[in-house]
């Protein structure tokens, strides 16, 4: 195949159909969930259990481009809304780091809950961040303890800023993923990640953190106390390699399930382009609803205007749209890789950088275009900016992503770069 | 469907070609730069490997390969070598793409085998005027009937003039929009001056007055408003392309000195402050090449018209930001020795600048 940016059919019907979710389901219940904190959207959620989840009726009869397909879904949907698509019934970033580090028969087991008929709304999450390691993801403190007598492992620690967490620790079916260390003194070599299921004894919700944006979205605060799950509940190998580290913020690895922390941050090699198609349907909310206002007051964007005639809104309205496509190319980019098998750590770093720059530049200029109307709660593109703002720091803030780009371009293990 | 690797032909062509660049064009850049003059035998290789011919006609003993995706991969690999000689070796398609697209029989048949032939025949391309207000789209330069003939007149610059052309293609004004003239270089009315610029200087140019110049009906492409719209477009694209090489040449020069210039017993480069700058140059070289890409893409898809105005000029403005940003950040990693001639990020530099005025220097 040649280079090519055309969507296949599929993709396109992915696209037409999650827009349209986003436009009827996502955009008339926006302002609500901003405004009420916390409140579970139940007829959103609701909406995604019983018919979303399932995706455009004719989507299994036409081709589509793989992983490129989930980023257009993750874009569309975040034009609709982003908080309410970090709060859909989804095993979510858990279900990530199942995918790519557990065995198939964890996959079987934790993953096919999601997909079961009927039954109430599930989610998944992910347990990383600490209060005092956050980018730093090898220096956390959270225990993991071996009990051979009842071949169990026990879970000790805090963790801050897990995403959907409130409803994966508290709705019987779902899961946290949770990263804890065997053994402190064996670095990143001695961390694991392991599936604790929903309510399970000594995992406590402690609250959810009160945020600039994506208010819709359940940013958990979760204890663990003495929290045990069968041995079978750890993913990859219990094995800590000693000679392993050195800290770092990237990773990746050919087989995770023998890698440990690598194989835990591979998982944000297939979560980064989502990501950054996340932040590129928020970008191009604001960008969207700009261009049409300033079509409806008769002020055009003259794409072949020389730069003397340009006006400062054409000149600004085409630097957003230069920079949002090039996040959303990098972004396709990325996954496209992914669909070949491609190691894709760089240009998924690459893609998520671009993207949650670019958006959070994209959403503070229409706020600021529109003026009085951009600031004021009568519109959402307050919102989309406050919205905008975390694609620039989770899932690797902006800082990471440069680390992690500038290491594999200029070959550095990241003892060299740090 | 969404395909981001060039095919196995595109593959051997972009590996050609870079090696080209790199052995013959890049060890040569400085000097043309200093002499005003791009290396005669250079240029004659390059024509050899028949990168121009290949996009032109089959009738005419050309490839007949009209992808602009393959135009845009070779202009980045050239341009990557040095841009200066890399619109040298492309100047043929100024004259050779517009009369094989738009050309009568009979102007194809004067025209495309000369450029085609064994030796390299440049072309011109006038478009660009001397104003800080030229608008592209709606040249002041006019063409109008007078008899039997036309009348150009107006003035022209940046228009390539490598020695041995014989014909310059003049973008004009008339009463129903844009219009293209085959002109002889030695027309009466027609006079040029050489121009000295802050780069590029290797790419010889000229200030190009047109006092009623005349020319016949059969000078003119047969290119209404809209034809001579696309190749301004093509133009951005080309440019685009272009400009992404050059961007990578500074980038990759500024990564491999920063490994090696040391400060406080450590290279640079695992410093945060440049690692960071060079991880951003990285990204927005990607970004700017993809948007590249995608309008390359769209015209081979057959998209004209605004949209693929829109997809040339983002892609093209990009480009000037992204690269001028990147040759900046290149003089900057290296310090004082980044504003030293012995260097490439200031030609580099000097280079870049001129993507904000420049206009269908190559064609894809």
């Amino acid at each position: 195949m040649p280079i090519d940016f055309e969507l296949s059919e599929g993709s396109q019907i992915a696209q037409r159909h999650y827009h349209e979710v986003a436009r009827e389901k996502m955009r008339p219940i926006s302002r609500r969930y901003d405004l009420a904190e916390h409140a579970l959207p139940t007829e959103w959620v609701d909406y995604w259990w019983q018919e979303g989840r399932r995706g455009p009726g004719d989507r299994k009869a036409a081709p589509n481009d793989g992983f490129v397909t989930i980023c257009l879904q993750a874009e569309e949907l975040c034009w609709g809304d982003a908080g309410l698509y970090l709060r859909m019934p989804t095993p979510a970033l858990g279900g990530s780091a199942v995918s790519s580090a557990g065995t198939e028969e964890q996959k079987k087991r934790f993953l096919s809950p999601f997909r079961a008929e009927g039954g109430h709304p599930i989610w998944g999450a992910m347990a990383i961040t600490e209060p005092q390691a956050g980018s730093d993801a090898a220096a956390i403190e959270a225990t993991a303890e071996y009990d051979p007598d009842t071949d169990e492992w026990i879970l000790n620690g805090t963790k801050i800023f897990c995403t959907a967490g409130e409803g994966a620790a508290t709705v019987d079916g779902g899961f946290v993923v949770v990263w804890a260390t065997l053994d402190r003194s064996a670095g990143r070599g001695g961390i694991k990640s392991f599936v604790v299921p929903a309510n399970t004894p000594g995992m406590e919700l402690i609250g959810c953190e009160k945020k600039l944006g994506i208010r819709a979205s359940d940013t958990a605060t979760l204890r663990f106390e003495g929290c045990r799950v069968p041995s079978d509940h750890l993913l990859g190998s219990a094995e800590v390699k000693r000679s392993d580290t050195a800290r770092s913020g990237d990773g990746a690895a050919s087989n995770p399930q023998d890698k440990g922390f690598k194989g835990a941050m591979a998982t944000f090699d297939a979560s980064r382009p989502i990501v950054a198609a996340m932040a590129t349907g928020v970008g191009r909310a604001a960008l969207d609803f700009l261009k049409e206002e300033l079509e409806s007051q008769g002020i055009p964007i003259r794409h072949d205007a020389p730069p003397r005639e340009l006006t400062a809104i054409e000149r600004d309205v085409m630097e957003m749209e230069a920079d949002l496509q090039a996040a959303r190319l990098l972004t396709w980019r990325s996954a496209w890789m992914m669909n070949r098998g491609k190691r894709n750590n760089l240009e998924a770093s690459m893609a998520k950088a671009k993207a949650g720059l670019a958006v959070t530049k994209i959403t503070q200029k229409a706020v600021q275009l529109l003026g009085p109307v951009g600031y004021s709660k009568k519109l959402l593109v307050e919102k989309w900016m406050r919205d905008a703002k975390i694609n620039d720091i989770y899932e690797g803030t902006q800082q990471i992503n440069q680390l992690i780009v500038a290491r594999r371009i200029l070959d550095y293990p990241s003892s060299m770069l740090r | 469907m969404i395909d981001f690797e060039p095919t196995e032909e595109q593959a051997l062509i972009i590996e050609t070609v870079h090696q080209f660049a790199e052995n013959e064009i890049r060890p040569a850049g400085r000097e043309a730069d200093e002499r005003g003059l791009p290396p005669t035998a250079v240029i004659e290789a390059a024509h050899e490997l028949g990168l121009v011919a290949n996009r032109l006609p089959e009738a005419f003993g050309g490839g007949g390969d009209r992808s602009a995706v393959t135009g845009a991969l070779i202009a980045e690999e050239l341009a990557w070598g040095d841009l200066a000689i890399a619109l040298s070796i492309l100047s043929p398609g100024l004259i050779g793409i517009p009369v094989a697209d738009l050309g009568t029989e009979s102007q194809r048949a004067r025209l495309l085998p000369g450029l085609i032939g064994e030796r390299f025949v440049p072309g011109s391309l006038a478009l660009v005027e001397p104003r800080f207000d030229f608008d592209a789209f709606r040249p002041r330069t006019t063409a109008k009937r007078d008899g039997d003939t036309i009348l150009l007149d107006g003035v022209k610059c940046q228009v390539p003039w490598l020695e041995g052309g014989t014909h310059v293609l003049v973008i004009a004004t008339e009463p129903e929009g844009l219009a293209a003239f085959l002109v002889p270089r030695d027309a009466a009315g027609l006079s040029v001056e050489p121009e000295q610029k802050m780069g590029t200087c290797g790419l010889p140019t000229v200030e190009l007055a047109l006092a009623g110049v005349r020319v016949a009906d059969s000078d003119r492409l047969e290119a209404d408003d809209a034809a001579v719209r696309l190749l301004i477009d093509r133009g951005r694209i080309a440019l685009a392309a272009a400009g992404v090489g050059v961007a990578r040449a500074a980038f990759e020069t500024a990564r491999d000195y920063a490994r090696e210039r040391e400060t406080f017993g450590q290279p640079i480069a695992t410093r945060q402050a440049i690692a960071f700058k060079l991880a951003d140059m990285a990204i927005e070289i990607d970004g700017a090449r993809l948007l590249a890409w995608e309008a390359a893409a769209a015209f081979d898809h057959g998209v004209r018209g605004p949209e693929l105005t829109r997809l040339a000029r983002l892609a093209r403005d990009q480009v000037m930001r992204m690269s001028l940003q990147v040759a900046d950040g290149a003089v900057q990693v290296f310090g004082g020795h980044g504003y030293i001639r012995d260097y490439l990020p200031e030609l580099c530099l000097r280079n870049v600048t001129g993507f904000a005025s420049f206009e269908a220097l190559a064609l894809i």
